[in-house]
């Protein structure tokens, strides 16, 4: 495919990510940082990041979606346990949840 | 790292700067430098040239669009369509925006700076900075917020290189790892909220998500944001008020 067209691409999504954020910038500047407004904003955020991540999990796009369910459950709820086992190791609990998935597929692919 | 961090005020505005670089530098920095190098493979598998794939992680600086951007790129689809779903997939800026930026205005920032500031925001960025943000005298937080963004935007763009060189030469195994790596890391970094309407909130968007995005796929997550984040408010209210 040819070059201009991506670059088109590029710009469309650019811009397309950046109207959420110039519009949140407008929007900010008019509220004020301790009000509800604020705070029902923070939650909204913290809800579609989990619903994103949620979905991430259960549904995910595109080769993660090779893996079975359950050892994509197994790994998270295995991380969970060690964040709060480990005193909210975040390091720990990272790396042994991932490891955990990798050693799950590679066994499951022998 | 940015959990045990102790939660008092830097020396100066440098060394807050300094301190979010230091922050950045651990987990977060890796965790994008292996998620970024998923990106990587599949921009150049989509058809993608080098510069745009790093461009890419630049300006848009949102995995969950840049992966649409690609995929939608690959099958050829309209440039409405493109715009439309990335915007749809990357909606989640908004609230994250206007949760975030009230912080820097204490400070009396100028505005042209807070929408340079809005440009920096993503997932690890933007939760490292509403941790440990509002612990800051005013003066502090752009440049502490600045220093994170500068070090996982780095990674993010190194990570994406590595990717688009690597693609199709890492075992399959490991390539599913580093892509699984991105959810169970922010899973596990929110899993860390404390305070009761966060913890509603997150809790709440997390049982409701899945379902709502099975329904409508392509605006599920804002109104998973708006249902499930007015959900975990009222309720939060409720407490306070039970509570007296």
């Amino acid at each position: 495919m040819d070059e201009p067209s991506l670059w088109i691409v590029l710009a469309v999504a650019t811009g397309a990510t950046y109207l959420w954020r110039g519009l949140g910038v407008a929007v900010a500047s008019r509220i004020s940082p301790e009000g509800d407004f604020a705070s029902w904003m923070s939650c909204v955020a913290y809800a579609m990041l989990a619903g994103l991540i949620a979905r991430m999990i259960l549904f995910p796009a595109g080769v993660l979606g090779e893996t079975l369910l359950e050892d994509r459950l197994a790994a998270t709820a295995a991380g969970l346990s060690i964040f709060f086992i480990f005193k909210r190791n975040l390091l720990l609990s990272t790396v042994a949840a991932t490891v955990l998935f990798i050693a799950i597929i590679a066994v499951r692919g022998a | 790292m940015a959990d045990t961090a102790p939660v008092q005020p830097f020396a100066s505005e440098a060394d807050a700067f300094r301190h979010g670089l230091r922050d950045a530098l651990g987990l977060p920095a890796l965790v994008l430098l292996a998620s970024m190098t998923g990106f990587g493979s599949l921009a150049r598998e989509s058809g993608f040239t080098a510069l745009i794939a790093v461009l890419s992680s630049a300006a848009v600086w949102a995995l969950p669009g840049q992966v649409v951007m690609a995929e939608l790129y690959a099958a050829g689809a309209p440039l409405l369509a493109i715009a439309v779903a990335v915007a749809g997939a990357n909606a989640r800026f908004l609230p994250m925006t206007v949760a975030l930026i009230p912080q820097f205005q204490q400070a009396r920032t100028s505005w042209r700076w807070r929408y340079l500031l809005a440009q920096m925001i993503s997932v690890n960025t933007w939760a490292l900075a509403m941790r440990r943000g509002p612990s800051l005298p005013p003066e502090q937080r752009a440049p502490y917020f600045s220093g994170v963004s500068l070090v996982c935007m780095g990674s993010g763009v190194i990570g994406t290189a590595c990717g688009f060189v690597l693609a199709g030469a890492l075992p399959r195994v490991v390539t599913l790892g580093l892509v699984f790596l991105n959810p169970v890391y922010f899973a596990l970094l929110f899993a860390g909220v404390r305070h009761r309407a966060g913890v509603l909130a997150l809790l709440i968007g997390a049982a409701l998500g899945p379902t709502i995005h099975l329904a409508w796929p392509r605006w599920g997550l804002p109104m998973t944001g708006l249902l499930a984040g007015t959900i975990a408010v009222l309720l939060d209210r409720a407490w306070e008020k039970r509570r007296g």
